[in-house]
């Protein structure tokens, strides 16, 4: 018995599985038209028995926020998917909307008419010119065969290049026509998003998981994954495995069931530290391996579900420089808006790179402690707190390996031996 | 530079929009196309079309490491060095790029056909190490395919992205793809690379 469970992936094997026609003949956009026939409120109660949640990070239910629209209140209201996948690790979006963008337009018809929007955007990150293209002619196809225009209006809105964009009150500001930094909450986009009026912002697998569900019911979905975690979802298996991948399986799936059918970490070398859900989830070891990746699961054993990105990292990997590259990330995607981010990302860089080269001292880990401690919760937005997370989980797992950097006055690791082209030497 | 016809195609970005100012990102992008970067005469223009100050287009512009404030190459290179991929190769890739082509960060060859940047996670790390060039896929690269493919770019003709167009669009033409312009080629290339079908492959074989 198989334990993954392609649905958003069911066709991406068809070498048209892009165009209308492919998406047409797999049985698309007769979600939509079910769901159009039905009166919003039950959409939203129907998202809402499937037990959805957010795909995007935070796991909230999908249901319950597009619920907090208020109705009847007679502004506009719009709907914004969140393409702009952005979270080191993670490149689920990507494929899914290069193989099949029509399955995420059907979704945001369905949103559009349980939220009463009109008015639909997808903000998608400007570094993937082909995912661009195909959307663009979707969104064409889409309207030239009825399915938007009719009530629907769908835009498709290009990024820039800011990692930030992808926190929800960042890429409004960004859609606005503004530098994206993130808005102090409340009012949340429910009550005041685009434009100051009520919006969704929803992650691209969450609504391109709203067509099955609309199709095969509340029931069927309910039937896959775990007790407060329902449905499937798109692992992202990356990283110094035999076999990286993209493997959509019910929710509670464990790390170690996955790498079997990946053929486990690379030929000769043993699992050091992994991400359960990008960088800005805390690190998990090869203790970890049986953890059920939902979201109860993963947040019990002090991570985050995040966006399902398993970045696999094996021994030969020196966890002082993986951490300091992400803290890089991190300080230079910080928008500059809160001091603790700016700041204190800017410190967390020069104190790493001293640990990483030799002349750190013991003393510096406190000193990293502390700064993530000032920084963790003390900003708009989550960007801070993600920095901190691979800081205190490695210090947590891997103090000796910091220290021994310390007393060995630099890095005992060799960087080449880490690559994939190792084995050939450093072509 | 810009000609009636550029104003049309501007104009009608801006009408994608229930409010014009959601227009800056777009408008730069294809000034971006036109121009190759975003010039003082680009920022004037959008200011002009939008009501704004040119300072409240600037601010826009410099936040975005995309738009670019001087010329870059016909074919620009970014090679991912966030932490997955530096440590599957990015850093060697990268570096070898930098000695290959005698240019730093943000440098551009002498000819004006390369330019080069490290970049940041661009969700294909199921296919790392990644280069990108005029941000099309170029999976799975090594130390040696990324110096062959700047090599063929310098000569005019560089290979087909592996997850793009049958041929790479120059740095101008697909900054008119993310101004939202469609060049007509979304239907070339492949649906989806191997690492994309392997959970889907796997099933199919009862795994």
């Amino acid at each position: 018995m198989t334990k993954l469970v392609p649905v958003l992936s069911a066709h991406w094997d068809e070498k048209d599985s892009f165009t209308i026609e492919a998406y047409t003949r797999n049985g698309g956009y007769k979600a939509s038209a079910k769901a159009l026939a039905m009166d919003p409120d039950a959409v939203i109660q129907l998202v809402k028995d499937s037990g959805l949640r957010g795909r995007g990070g935070a796991g909230f239910p999908t249901g319950m926020k597009w619920g907090f629209i208020p109705q009847g209140d007679n502004k506009e209201h719009y709907l914004v998917v969140n393409a702009d996948e952005s979270e080191p690790g993670t490149c689920k979006d990507t494929p899914l909307l290069m193989a099949n963008p029509h399955v995420l337009i059907e979704g945001c018809i369905i949103a559009c008419h349980a939220i009463r929007a009109k008015h639909a955007f997808i903000y998608i990150r400007g570094e993937v010119t082909h995912v661009v293209r195909r959307l663009n002619q979707a969104i064409e196809d889409a309207y030239k065969a009825g399915h938007l225009g009719k009530g629907i209006d769908l835009v498709l809105h290009v990024g820039a290049g800011a990692y930030i964009c992808g926190e929800e009150t960042a890429l409004l500001d960004s859609l606005e026509g503004f530098r994206g930094q993130p808005r102090l909450r409340p009012p949340f986009p429910a009550i005041a998003g685009l434009y100051a009026r009520p919006t969704v912002v929803n992650n691209v697998e969450s609504i391109a998981s709203v067509p099955a569900i609309i199709a095969n019911g509340a029931e069927w979905y309910q039937k896959f994954g775990t007790e407060k975690s329902k449905g499937m979802t798109l692992y992202s298996l990356s990283g110094h495995v035999a076999n990286p991948g993209q493997f959509e399986a019910p929710l509670g799936i464990t790390l170690r069931e996955i790498l079997e059918l990946a053929g486990g970490v690379r030929s000769g070398h043993k699992l050091k530290f992994w991400t359960p859900g990008g960088s800005s989830t805390p690190l998990f070891t090869d203790a970890h391996l049986d953890i059920a990746l939902d979201y109860e699961g993963v947040s019990v054993a002090g991570s985050m579900l995040g966006t399902k990105a398993l970045q696999i990292f094996d021994e030969t990997t020196c966890v002082v420089r993986a951490v300091l590259r992400w803290t890089e990330f991190y300080k230079h995607e910080s928008c500059g808006k809160c001091t603790p981010c700016r700041e204190g990302t800017w410190w967390l860089v020069q104190i790493l790179r001293d640990l990483e080269n030799g002349s750190g001292t013991e003393e510096d880990l406190g000193k990293l402690l502390d700064l993530c401690d000032n920084i963790m919760g003390r900003s708009f937005c989550a960007l801070g707190d993600g920095a901190t997370s691979p800081i205190t989980s490695s210090i947590k797992y891997f103090r000796d390996e910091y220290i021994a950097h310390v007393t060995g006055k630099g890095c005992p690791f060799d960087p080449v031996a880490s690559t994939i082209f190792s084995s050939a030497g450093a072509r | 530079m810009f000609s009636d016809n550029d104003l049309q195609v501007m104009d009608s970005i801006i009408k994608r929009y229930p409010r014009s100012r959601s227009a800056i990102m777009p408008l730069l992008h294809y000034v971006q196309s036109k121009a190759g970067y975003v010039t003082s005469e680009g920022i004037e223009l959008i200011a002009k079309l939008l009501t704004l100050e040119t300072a409240e287009v600037s601010a826009v512009a410099t936040f975005y490491t995309q738009y670019k404030r001087k010329p870059v190459g016909e074919y620009h290179v970014g090679v991912c060095t966030n932490t997955l991929c530096a440590v599957m190769g990015g850093d060697e890739i990268f570096a070898g790029l930098k000695d290959h082509l005698g240019i730093e960060n943000d440098g551009v060859t002498e000819d004006g056909k390369v330019s080069l940047e490290h970049i940041e996670c661009n969700a294909a790390c199921d296919y790392a190490p990644v280069v990108m060039a005029n941000w099309e896929f170029y999976d799975n690269q090594t130390v040696q395919s990324s110096k062959d493919l700047v090599d063929a770019m310098r000569n005019g003709n560089p290979p087909a992205p592996t997850r793009g167009p049958n041929s790479l669009p120059t740095w101008k033409e697909n900054s008119a793809v993310l101004a939202g312009i469609n060049d007509g080629r979304a239907n070339e290339g492949v649906q989806a690379g191997q690492p994309t079908l392997l959970g889907l492959k796997l099933s199919k074989e009862g795994k």
